[in-house]
Formats: C-alpha cells, structure tokens, sequence
C-alpha cells in the first residue's frame, strides 16, 4: 500500500487552531489602517514618555565592513551614557554588532547594564550552509553576545521551503543556548503582507524569542504596515498559545517622529505590556541624536541644533 | 540714463530642467537665438518622458486634473508675457481654458470611454482606459501657442508623457509654456519641450523605439513608415480642435473578466 | 518558561501611556453672534431665530434665522431672477470656472471650515479634517469639469438645465451634503435655493463668504436657514423646479407625498440598514477595521453605515473577540481633539432615539458590550455598542438607529447571506469581506443595495454614483450619473 511521504520534520499542519489561522492580508486596508495611527498627535508630556521610553528600547548599531574595535568602543560609551550634560537619559537596551566586534563591546560594556546584540547567520545575506551559520552562532554566545539576531533563508522561503526555514531557526535557537534569539525575516525581500504574516507565524512557531523586520541593509524597511501585520501576528500567537514574543522594527528609522509612531502601533495594537526593552527594541543609528535633540526641544521649548550631541 | 534689461536666454525643458542643446547649437528665430535641439537631445527627452511615465500614470486621475488646473493658473498669471510671444490675449486666453477644459476630463474620462460590458457568461467584464506611454508630439507650425497646447493637453489628461517639437518659426510661445509648467507642479520629465528645425527632429522620433505614439500635424508618409516599426499609434491631428477623442487617440483599452459565483 | 518570559515577571510594569490633549486651534474660526438669510447675494436680516450650539458640551454657538414662508418666497424669487438673468445663458466654460474657484477656496480655508463643522456638529477634527472638507472641494472640482461638457454625458441629448433646485441637507455631513448639492446643480446651469438641517447651520453659512471671495453672481446659491417647516415651504414653492432630499425615509416619504400631482422633479436620498457581511476567509483584521470604520465613523451618524454585522458562523467567535478588543482603543470624546475617534451625538433628540432603541435592544433579549470609556458630564454622548444574539425582527435589526450601534448576526452559507442582508426596507449600502474575487461579484450581483463596498467601507468620491434601493431613495449623486436629476434632457 502506497504511504504519503512524511512531513518535513518540525513543521506540522495546524489542523488544530493551535496557530492562529494563517489568513491573508488586504494591503489597501493594512496600509490605511498603519497611516491612520500614524496620525495620533502625541504631544508634551506623552511625546516624553515615548521618546525616553525609545532610548530605553534602542539597539544603538553598527553593521559597516569598516567596523573597527575603535569605532566599537565609541559606540559603547554612547550607549551607556547618550547624552553626557544629561544624567537623567538613560543607557539603550543594546549595542548591536558584527561578530569579529562582539569581544571589544562585551569588554566596553562590563557591568554597564546594556547588554551586546551580535548579529549571525551570514547576516545579511543568510545565503550560507547550515552549519556555518551554526558555528557562527557558537562562537558569539561562547564570546559573550547576551542577544542574537538572525536572518532567515529568504532564498528557501520564497522558494516554498518552509520546512528548512524552519528547521534553521530551531537549530539556531538551540545554539543559541541562553542567549535570546531575534528572527529577521528581511520582509523588504518577502513581496506581500501575507508574506509577512506567514514568515511571522513560522518563527514564532520554532522558537523566536524576538521577530524584527529587517537587516537594514536594504532600501525598504521597517514601514508602519510591516510592523502593524508583524504586531498582529503576535498577538494572535498570545491569544491563541500564551507565547509572548517580543517585536524589533529596524532600518529606516531615523527620525523622532517615525520612532514614536511606532510605539503607538505598539500600544494600540498588543497593548502597553509590550513597552518595554524585554519585549520591544528599536533598531537604529542615527536615531538616538534625533531623540535627544527632540527630548531637549521639549525640556527648552526651543528648537536645536544637531551640532549640540556627540557623534560616536 | 534708461536702464539695459536683463535679456532671457532661451533654453530647452527636459526632465524639469532648462538645458542648453548638448550640440551648443543655436538658430535664430522671432529675434532671439534659440536653442536647436540635437537628435541627442531627443533621445535625452525620450528617456525624461519613460522615467517620469510611471509617476505620472500612477497618480489619481483627480490629481493629473488639478496640476493640469495649476497650469491654467499659471499661465493666466504670466497672461501678458506669453502673449508677447504669440498672436496676443486672444490666443491666450483660448490657450488658458482649452487646458481648463482637458483639466476637467481626467476624472470623467473612463465613464464615457470605459465601462462594464455585458458578456454572455458568468463573467464580470469590464473595460477601462490607460494611457499609451510617451507621446512625440510635432507641433503645428501656428498658432505658436495654441498649437502646441491643443495637443499637449489631451496628451497630458490622458496620462502620458510627452516630447513636444515646437513651431520652428515661433519657438518663444513654447518655452513660455515651459516656463509655465515647471512652476505648475507637474512633474519633471512629463513635459519636454525641444525647439530646433522639426524636419531634423521629427525623424528621430518617429523612429525612436521606446516612443508609443506619435501625433503630427500633417500627412507625412516618411514619418509614419519610421513610426511602424515599433507599431506606434499615429495620430493626425485636425487643427484646432477640443474634444475627449482626441484624449482617446492616446489610450488603450484593457477589458477584465472576472467569474461571479459563490 | 523561556528567558524572556523568566526576565519579564521581574520587570517594572511600564507605566500607563495617556497621549495628552491635543486640541486644534479654535480660534481660526471667527463666529458672528447673529445669522441671517443670504438671498440674492446679500445678507437679510431673520425675522424670527434660534440658537445653534455645540453638541460637545451643550455651549451656545450663535443665533440662526427662522426662515419663514415669506423669507423663502423671497429666495426662491432670487433664484428664479438668477435663473432667467444669464446664469442659464452662461457659458458652461464659465459657470465651470466658478465651481473652479470655490474648490479651490474651500481648499485654502480647509482648516477653518474643518473646526467649525466639529464645533457645531460633534464629529472628531480628524474626520472633518481629513474626509468632509478633501471630498466636499473634489465634488466642487469634479463637477466643475462636467459644467461645459454635458453634450458628452448623454448621447443623443440636448441637456438644459431644470431651472431652480430647492435643496434640503442633513446634518451628518453638513459642508459635504452641500457640495453633492450645490456643485451639479450649478454644473447643470440651475440656481439654487439650499437650505442646512437646523442643528448644523455655520458651514452652510460659512459657505456664503466662499461665494462672496469667488464672485457668484448673486441669487444663484441662495442659503436659508430653519427647521422642517422651512423645509416644507421650499418644497411647497411653485417656483422650486426641482427638490433634492437628504434625510430620514419618513420626511422623504412626506415629501414624495407633498410633491404628488405637481410635475416637479424629485430625488431622495434617505436611511439605511446596511448589512455589513464577513465571510471566514475575509482578511480578519482588516474585516475589522472595516466594521468600526462601517458603524463608529461619524459616531454612525450615516445613512450608509454598516449597522448590521452579518458574520459567517465558522468565524463568528474570533471575529467578535477581536471586535470588541478593537473597540477598547477607540476614543471617545472632545471633537476638536486630534486623537479622538468618536465624537459627540449630534442632538439631544438624536440621543434620546439612540437611548430608546438600545434599550430596546437589551429588552428583546440582545447581548450588550460597551467598551469602558468616560464620557464627559456635559454635552450629547453614547459609547460605542454591539449588541449580539441579535435576532432579525429585533427592532435593533430592523430600524435604523443613527448612532453607534451595531447589532451582530450570523449566517451559515452565502445564499443565506443574501437573504439576511436583502431582508430590510431599506437598499442603501451593503459590506462584502472575503478575499475571492467570484464571491465579491456573486454577491455583488445579489445584493439590492445601490452602493456595494468590497473589502473595504465608507468609500466615497464625487466620481462614483451614490444612492439607494427600495426605501433608502431614488436618484443617484456622484459620477456622470448625478448629473441627471438637474437636467432636463430633451
């Protein structure tokens, strides 16, 4: 008797609703619905709880070929001191870094609180066999990385591979030990929202402790409607499974402005639980000046100059 | 003493800009040296068009009739000027409300060229007009400015882009209107005007490969052989003349189906 | 327990984020204390007036005249003069140039005119801002573009214009019901005689200085302002050619009944009882937000709201659960508020029927949820509501409630979809949320509703024709067709 062939190891058929259903998005109404929050007018002191509640949140980045321990360290100290006439700004959540640099951020932020994000998994690309991204992966936990970001296999995904992509996040969560495990779904690359959603849906299921948009290596990043279906995606696994998974929008994000939108689709999406640096992180560079020149509009009443913060 | 003006220079439009000819030709014409455009410069244009088409296209037809709206203000606003450089108000005037009158069609225009065909089936069908892409225009020789408009406004209202060759012996009319769009908020490369000899011009882009359509002036059978070789639309354009079918020269029909059932 | 989750329980608990009031400026609007008529391009003085307030908090607004049967007979004698002394002998291109000119007015003055129809209408900044004012200056554009090309608009006929239009309008979307008023029976070369619903005068008023800085000949578009009996007199008038109605199907009815045996033209353009239906392979969250945009919107102040929710059995539970945790982040409150999203009901009597119906709603046997909001002490306000377990003869099912109440029935099939949604006096509106392109035409194609949206609600543009079935009304406004009902076309 003919038997059907077995499913991929680790992807099972949800059957049971016990995954949100995967569904589909409408693109006209997602994006009208983003926009619309997009337009809360969060003003004085509102506007301060969330442009101090972005710092708080910020993995401060640097993802350059010409990363250098030097360039590393002046992050570092950025990172833990934003603002030095201003006691009161707090340290981000992260730095976040190539491998090679992981060593000299682990050393510069000891006993600071902020803790070292390295990217893996033949970031960006992830264009690379299993086990390197593994080894990879081993070696920044083993040298101190609290956090790892990963990028899944587009190439297997829109290929229909799903199986693998999954297969990878599991495997990479595994060598991850304890260090928490961000998924990068690079969703400039996934063509449509239902894309979106069904990459979601997938990491959460094998493992991801944090789903972020992008690596921000590419043009299209972290819009308003990308988070808004990553936001609801997590919010259908808590519903439906209890799993609380945290969300890191990144690339793209370089003013005030844009930073504090984000923070509403948070609120208003899957409630104010999730403002917080364990479950929420903002992906950014630039972005941190930009905050502190806002914070400081704010404290004056006038407007600033970027000349007045450092650039590390 | 009487005070010496500041005298224009007169330039071509592509791409939203005022370039010299990259030949650095110029002729003379109503008094003024002109530039005179190069087959270069034509294919420069071209690309300008192509670039700016998707933009363009892609905007609601209700904003095509605004910024078309804006041109009419523009122009009414520089009345006196432009119609030193034609037959005078009149000409203007008809020049300002015929764009009034295209403005006014880019909203209106699929629901008398357009519509749901009834087909004999459980299909829902539907045709719907686009624009053809980029139009090569050959402006009649006159009237300098309501020449050129008459057929660059249904261009424009249809969602096409344009390359427009101006009247060889009233060119200053045309860069007038230049003028006028580039402070009307069209966009870049929507509109480009080129002034020189049309009988040098012309050729280039009736045969140019990535122009749609062509709209002249006059029978010519050289430019309408040149012009089958990508089987562009031809179009011969009566003078003077206001009408949606002349918006509809420049269109393409799409019909969708669609099943209805549950 | 992952790391995360072990971390998190020793967290801080963030703290509350409240957005701060964000009030739009009030002042941009400068109210006079008193109202008159504008009749043949001037300003009379009322012989008797009324006062207009703020629904958000009870304020008083200004004095509104009372027209009287006089004070009409002496608009519509300025309409009629308009009429015969050169506004029909126009050229189209000119009279278009003055629609021109008013769209483009009521875009430069869009602030303004936003934060006075929220001031004296309860509906939040955001909407008056961003939907009334943007659609109300397009109607003006699109139909100023038709003014000279009517000959194309139907074959084979010579369009002339009616002559005067007596123009009665609602107060849900005061500025806007205008401009679908005023714009084609201007295009068509007819002068008007309009007059705004009694609770929502100021933008009508408003309007009148547009007319002044555009120049309108005078006793073209004459404004007079009272309650239904001033209603009654312009349709009475043997001078009114043509009566254009937005309002409750009762007064339409009346209507229709008073125009009987005259030859006068009509249109009417009445209630709803829209069947907004979900079917299990909608787009879920999406479906959502079209079900608060179809009911909450405009605190469902619409003719055209989805009022009713039909939602397919298989996904009722979920969709619901979503539903109502969507509707704890809507924001109930202060018009002119740039965050709120649900404004203040329009009138005392407007709420006292919303009040009556849902307690109705409750003694039928319906399952009631109200999200917690905090309504201010002052002014006119109801939460946002559904009710479900709502049976079809419940008179939350069956009559038109014109607030923010949604009743929730299910379906099993799509045959009985149609059934249910058809089931009503009323053919406005109807909803379709499936992502099958078969299954939108199919319905399509069965619901007897003039306007069917499809995965998507509450779309409108001047392009598109807009009207109802059965008793929602007759005539269309909107698009080539809503020329119609202002020509006589020989």
């Amino acid at each position: 008797m003919a038997q059907a062939p077995a499913l991929a190891q680790g992807f099972e058929l949800p059957l049971e609703p016990r995954l949100p259903r995967i569904g589909s998005i409408d693109q006209v109404a997602v994006e009208a619905r983003a926009a619309e929050l997009g337009k809360r007018s969060i003003k004085k002191d509102a506007k301060l709880f969330a442009l101090e509640l972005a710092i708080r949140c910020m993995d401060l980045t640097t993802l350059e070929g010409a990363d250098t321990p030097g360039k590393v360290a002046a992050l570092c100290s950025k990172a833990v001191r934003p603002d030095p006439t201003d006691a009161n700004v707090p340290s981000v959540a992260a730095v976040c870094v190539y491998p090679n640099l992981v060593p000299t951020a682990v050393e510069r932020l000891r006993g600071t609180g902020v803790k070292v994000a390295s990217v893996a998994t033949a970031f960006p690309s992830g264009q690379s066999p299993l086990e390197a991204k593994l080894e990879e992966t081993r070696w920044v936990v083993e040298h101190g990385a609290d956090e790892v970001d990963m990028v899944i296999d587009r190439g297997a995904f829109l290929s229909g591979r799903y199986a693998k992509v999954y297969d990878e996040i599991v495997r990479v969560k595994e060598a991850c030990g304890d260090a928490h495990l961000k998924v990068i779904l690079e969703t400039g690359e996934l063509g449509t929202y239902d894309n979106v959603r069904r990459a979601s849906l997938l990491a959460m299921a094998a493992g991801a402790d944090f789903i972020k948009t992008s690596t921000g290596k590419l043009s299209s990043a972290a819009t308003l409607p990308v988070a808004l279906v990553m936001l609801e995606a997590i919010r259908d696994v808590h519903d439906e499974t209890g799993r609380i998974v945290g969300f890191k929008p990144a690339g793209g994000i370089r003013a005030s402005k844009q930073a504090v939108q984000h923070l509403v689709l948070v609120h208003e999406t899957v409630g104010p639980e999730w403002l917080t640096p364990d479950l929420y992180r903002l992906g950014a560079s630039s972005l941190l000046n930009d905050v502190l020149m806002q914070i400081r509009k704010e404290r004056t009443g006038a407007y600033r100059s970027p000349d007045e913060f450092t650039i590390d | 003493m009487t005070r010496l003006p500041i005298r224009k220079t007169y330039k071509l439009f592509i791409g939203g800009a005022f370039p010299r000819s990259e030949s650095g030709r110029t002729y003379e014409a109503e008094g003024q040296n002109v530039a005179r455009a190069s087959r270069k410069d034509a294919r420069d244009a071209v690309k300008a068009a192509r670039a700016a088409f998707p933009k363009w296209a892609g905007m609601t037809a209700y904003n095509r009739g605004q910024i078309l709206y804006r041109l009419a203000e523009m122009l009414e606003n520089r009345r006196h000027d432009v119609a030193r450089s034609c037959t005078g108000e009149n000409e203007v005037e008809r020049a300002i409300d015929r764009v009034v009158w295209y403005a006014g069609w880019t909203d209106k225009l699929a629901q008398v060229v357009g519509g749901s065909n009834p087909v004999a089936g459980p299909y829902f069908n539907f045709t719907v007009p686009e624009p053809t892409g980029v139009v090569a225009i050959v402006a009649p020789p006159e009237p300098p400015l309501l020449g050129l408009v008459s057929r660059l406004a249904p261009v424009l209202a249809g969602g096409n882009t344009a390359v427009a060759v101006a009247s060889e012996t009233h060119p200053l009319a045309a860069i007038e209107l230049a003028e006028a769009v580039a402070t009307s908020d069209v966009p870049g490369g929507v509109v480009n005007i080129l002034t020189g000899y049309p009988s040098e011009l012309a050729p280039w882009l009736a045969a140019h490969m990535d122009v749609n359509a062509l709209d002249v002036p006059s029978a010519d059978a050289e430019l309408e052989r040149a012009a089958a070789e990508n089987v562009k639309r031809v179009h011969r354009a009566k003078p003077d003349v206001q009408s949606p079918y002349e918006i509809g020269a420049f269109l393409e029909l799409k019909t969708v189906w669609h099943p209805i059932g549950v | 327990m992952t790391e995360l989750e072990r971390t998190r329980a020793g967290a801080p608990a963030p703290t509350d984020w409240t957005y701060a009031p964000a009030p739009e400026a009030r002042d941009i609007v400068q109210l006079r204390e008193r109202y008159g008529h504008y009749v043949g391009g001037e300003w009379l003085e009322p012989q008797e007036t009324y006062t207009t307030i703020s629904p958000a908090d009870e304020s008083p607004l200004a004095e509104i005249g009372q027209a009287t049967p006089a004070e009409v007979d002496g608009a519509v004698g300025a309409a009629r003069e308009a009429f015969a002394n050169g506004w029909s002998e126009l050229p189209g291109s000119e009279r278009a140039k003055y629609l021109f000119r008013i769209a483009r007015v009521l875009q430069e003055r869009s602030r303004e005119f936003a934060v006075l129809e929220s001031l004296n209408g309860g509906k939040p900044i955001k909407e008056s801002r961003d939907v009334d004012l943007p659609l109300a200056a397009a109607h003006f554009f699109y139909y100023a573009g038709w003014a000279d090309k009517l000959e194309y608009a139907f074959p084979n006929r010579q369009p002339k214009p009616v002559g005067v239009a007596g123009q009665i309008i609602p107060w849900n979307f005061p500025l806007l019901m205008l401009a679908w008023k005023i714009a084609p029976a201007l295009a068509c070369g007819n002068t008007v005689v309009l007059k705004p619903a009694e609770t929502t005068p100021l933008t009508a008023l408003l309007f009148c200085d547009v007319l002044r800085q555009v120049e309108l000949p005078p006793g073209v578009v004459n404004i007079v302002t009272g309650d239904g009996r001033t209603g009654a007199a312009i349709v009475d008038h043997d001078g009114v050619d043509k009566v254009a109605f937005t309002g409750s199907t009762e007064v339409g009815k009346a209507i229709q009944r008073q125009l009987a045996g005259t030859g006068k033209k009509l249109t009417l353009e009445l209630g709803g009882k829209a069947a907004n239906v979900i079917f299990d392979d909608a787009a879920l969250d999406q479906a959502v937000e079209g079900i608060v945009n179809g009911i909450y919107f405009n605190q469902g102040h619409v003719c055209c709201a989805g009022s009713r929710l039909l939602v397919q059995e298989s996904i009722a539970e979920p969709l619901i659960a979503k539903l109502k945790r969507r509707l704890q982040t809507l924001r109930v409150g202060e018009p002119l508020d740039k965050n709120t999203d649900v404004g203040a009901i329009n009138s005392r009597m407007q709420l006292d029927k919303i009040t009556e119906l849902v307690a109705a709603g409750r003694d039928e046997g319906a399952e009631i949820y109200q999200p917690p909001c905090r309504l201010p002490e002052k002014g006119y306000w109801f939460a946002p509501t559904v009710f479900t377990n709502v049976a079809q003869s419940y008179r939350i099912a069956q009559e038109e409630i014109f607030g923010p109440v949604l009743s929730v029935l299910t379906f099993r099939t799509p045959d009985e979809a149609v059934e249910k949604a058809n089931n009503t006096m009323y053919g406005l509106s109807a909803g379709v949320w499936t992502e099958k392109g078969s299954r939108i035409l199919w319905m399509a194609e069965r619901l007897r509703a003039g306007v069917v949206w499809a995965n998507t609600y509450n779309r409108f543009d001047p392009s598109s024709p807009f009207g109802g079935y059965k008793e929602s009304g007759f005539g269309r406004e909107g698009g080539r067709h809503g020329l119609e009902p202002y020509l006589a076309l020989e």
